[in-house]
């Protein structure tokens, strides 16, 4: 009943949909205040993010299939985090997950070379990428649940451990032998996921990754597991009063996260590159947690939001180009529009529960963690 | 290599680990105040990147060229200015703590990177602080190469440590920052305020991750290059779990990850071997974040000196 009105009251509420926009529009003014004390033109380098991110979609494809193909693993890292989220975890370890998925369809072709039909061979890359991630995420999942150690801290070491992993993958076994530079051999043609829009790299993944999002959502609202994992990020106590097993549900919770992490970087691997390279998918697992917080935390709020991202990341590239701001600018444009988006979501609930209180007169019980976006944290770190 | 020389190696190897557990000194007893007054403050990583940039900016002669001093003050001051943000969007928004902070990083990594390619073009040197010898101390055979001839601001990370223990055990700021992170709401009924002892916890801890920043191009490297800070900030974080919110076992927690992080000349000195082979540089990278995750899963015990509302925003009534 509560539950039902309080969905009412914040579906009533037009700053749900608003604030996140404004936080989009006042990071961009902040960047470009910056932008005009640094003496460049923030018309022109706007107008550049735009024209590589989007351009005129009726003449030319191409920016637009940039920023479809940027977004793919976005969209599958975004929902992972999610996973996480909804479980009551904070997984900050995507970018590592990425790297073992991809890594380890790296190392599955280089068992299997090139001797099985695409049919058999690119769905079972994709599970292989899953597991690898999946592992990745398992181990601070179990650290989490058997001996409480911090996951937020423990992710971001796994990260740094991926990180060089893949160097010593890179610099040993999995080395292409032929090339000078540090870079895996060129994957069999039949793991490739094919190209839909020559010569953009857009590929099939981008089925994938929709697919991945609408599973994700139906797991963890319409099944008995998923509800499990959301009941466990409300409310630990009260879970396990109810007789769920909250370790499993906490390491459950990290491990697909970490999956689908995973297989963000094997549909980046098999899609795009098509080969390991150092610097592969750099950066996506932090665009990743940003996506994920402006999809409110919902796998299929992930699909908009890391098109939008993509965009923004896309687009900075070209105006690296044009009017020689380095893109990292729109690192820390993320990061303000991080900031703006946790404060505000807290602030909206806010709103919202006293708009409820009045409402029903009910008392303030009803300021029920968890009901939004930036607020799932579990009570002990 | 005979014996002399292998001691002289070992001193020097000493004195360098020494040395590169400052910018870990500096930040983790600032993450202490901020985590004891309730604040888990992860943007330290994003922190020190500004302060080191904004304080090699102002110190280089191909920045401002105002001088170490000013650059350290510069540094501190970015640092401050970076925690009064963090504590705003924590304090007074109740936004999560770990996303705030992952937000500030994101800000700290993304500003330094653009500032430095625009304002410097991508390289800042400068002629960093000097070793002071400190007379007759640093005159005792091995201790005295190690501990007494080390640069000012390796001194200044070392005092820190005694001083942060008497701050927070001796002082009523102190005492009122442990209280409004074990209850705020008893610190409040008491009368104190506990939004303004958060702010000044977290801005403190902000401008002495600002120093740290500050610490590695002006006291240990001599240069700025993009994401210096390579994580650095994050260890720290973890350091102050591992040191049980105590600046001695915090300090205790420092020299080791400094080894951990200077493993590569350690090895080397030492000349370890794994099955006879030379021991790959990327294992060694990797070892400071294995350390860091082993020693959290041991330094569970210390969860009992856990600020008990860390993470838990403030709101009188709750």
């Amino acid at each position: 009943m509560i539950q039902i009105r309080q969905k009412f009251v914040q579906r009533s509420d037009p700053l749900i949909v608003l604030a996140p926009i404004l936080a989009i529009l006042l990071a961009l003014v902040l960047g470009g205040i910056l932008l005009l004390l640094l003496g460049r033109d923030p018309i022109l380098a706007y107008r550049a993010m735009w024209d590589g991110a989007i351009g005129n979609p009726f003449e030319n494809t191409t920016s637009l299939a940039n920023t479809f193909t940027r977004a793919i693993p976005l969209m599958l890292v975004a929902t992972g985090i999610c996973v996480a989220f909804r479980g009551g975890v904070i997984n900050i370890g995507s970018e590592g997950q990425l790297f073992v998925g991809a890594l380890a369809v790296v190392a599955l072709s280089a068992q299997v070379g090139d001797s099985l039909p695409a049919l058999v061979y690119v769905p079972l890359s994709l599970v292989v990428g899953f597991a690898g991630g999946a592992i990745w995420g398992a181990i601070p999942g179990f650290l989490r649940a058997r001996f409480s150690v911090n996951e937020i801290l423990c992710t971001i070491m796994m990260n740094q451990i991926a990180i060089q992993l893949l160097n010593i993958m890179l610099s040993g076994p999995l080395r292409d032998p032929s090339a000078n530079v540090t870079q895996s051999a060129m994957l069999p043609e039949g793991v490739w996921l094919g190209r839909m829009l020559p010569p953009t790299r857009l590929h099939t993944g981008i089925f994938v990754a929709l697919i991945a999002t609408v599973v994700t959502w139906l797991l963890l609202w319409r099944t008995p597991i998923g509800y499990r994992i959301r009941a466990v990020g409300q409310n630990r106590e009260a879970s396990r009063y109810a007789g769920i097993s909250v370790p499993v549900y906490i390491i459950l919770a990290l491990t697909l996260s970490g999956g689908l992490a995973g297989l963000g970087g094997a549909v980046e691997l098999t899609g795009v590159s098509r080969r390991m390279v150092s610097g592969f998918a750099a950066g996506y697992g932090f665009s990743g947690i940003v996506v994920a917080i402006f999809g409110r935390l919902h796998p299929l709020g992930a699909i908009p939001s890391a098109l939008l991202f993509s965009a923004m990341v896309t687009g900075a590239e070209r105006m690296q180009r044009t009017v020689q701001v380095h893109y990292e600018t729109i690192i820390a444009i993320q990061g303000i529009v991080v900031l703006f988006a946790v404060s505000s979501s807290m602030w909206v609930q806010r709103r919202a529960a006293k708009r409820l209180a009045i409402d029903v007169s009910m008392s303030r019980s009803d300021e029920n963690p968890g009901s939004g976006a930036g607020d799932v944290r579990p009570a002990e770190a | 290599m005979d014996e002399r020389t292998l001691l002289d190696v070992l001193v020097a190897a000493s004195a360098l680990t020494m040395a590169s557990a400052m910018p870990f000194l500096y930040s983790a007893l600032g993450e202490v105040f901020s985590q004891l007054s309730g604040v888990f403050n992860l943007g330290v990583e994003g922190i020190m990147l500004m302060g080191a940039f904004v304080s090699i900016y102002f110190a280089s002669d191909m920045g401002l060229d105002a001088g170490l001093l000013v650059g350290v003050l510069a540094g501190i001051v970015t640092g401050a200015l970076l925690g009064l943000v963090m504590a705003f969007v924590s304090v007074t928004m109740h936004a999560d703590q770990g996303i705030s902070g992952i937000g500030i990083t994101l800000v700290g990594r993304g500003l330094s990177t653009t500032l430095f390619i625009l304002l410097a073009d991508g390289v800042l040197l400068v002629e960093s602080f000097q070793p002071i010898r400190i007379p007759l101390l640093s005159d005792l055979p091995v201790l005295g190469e190690i501990l007494f001839n080390q640069n000012i601001m390796v001194y200044g990370a070392l005092l820190l440590v005694p001083l942060t223990a008497w701050l927070l055990r001796r002082t009523t700021w102190g005492l009122q920052i442990r209280a409004v992170g074990q209850n705020p709401a008893a610190a409040d009924a008491m009368g104190v305020d506990v939004v303004r002892v958060r702010y000044s916890a977290v801005i403190l801890g902000g401008a002495m991750a600002g120093l740290a920043g500050a610490s590695m191009p002006l006291a240990l490297t001599n240069v700025f290059q993009v994401n210096m800070t390579a994580g650095l900030g994050f260890i720290a974080v973890a350091m102050v779990y591992f040191g049980g919110w105590s600046p001695w076992r915090v300090m205790v927690g420092s020299l080791l990850f400094s080894a951990a992080y200077n493993l590569q000349i350690w090895v080397q000195v030492l000349d370890v071997k794994l099955f006879g082979e030379t021991i790959p540089v990327n294992i060694l990278l990797m070892m400071p974040y294995v350390l860091a995750i082993i020693v959290l899963v041991f330094a569970r015990d210390m969860q009992r000196f856990r600020p008990q509302a860390m993470n838990r925003p403030f709101r009188r009534g709750d």
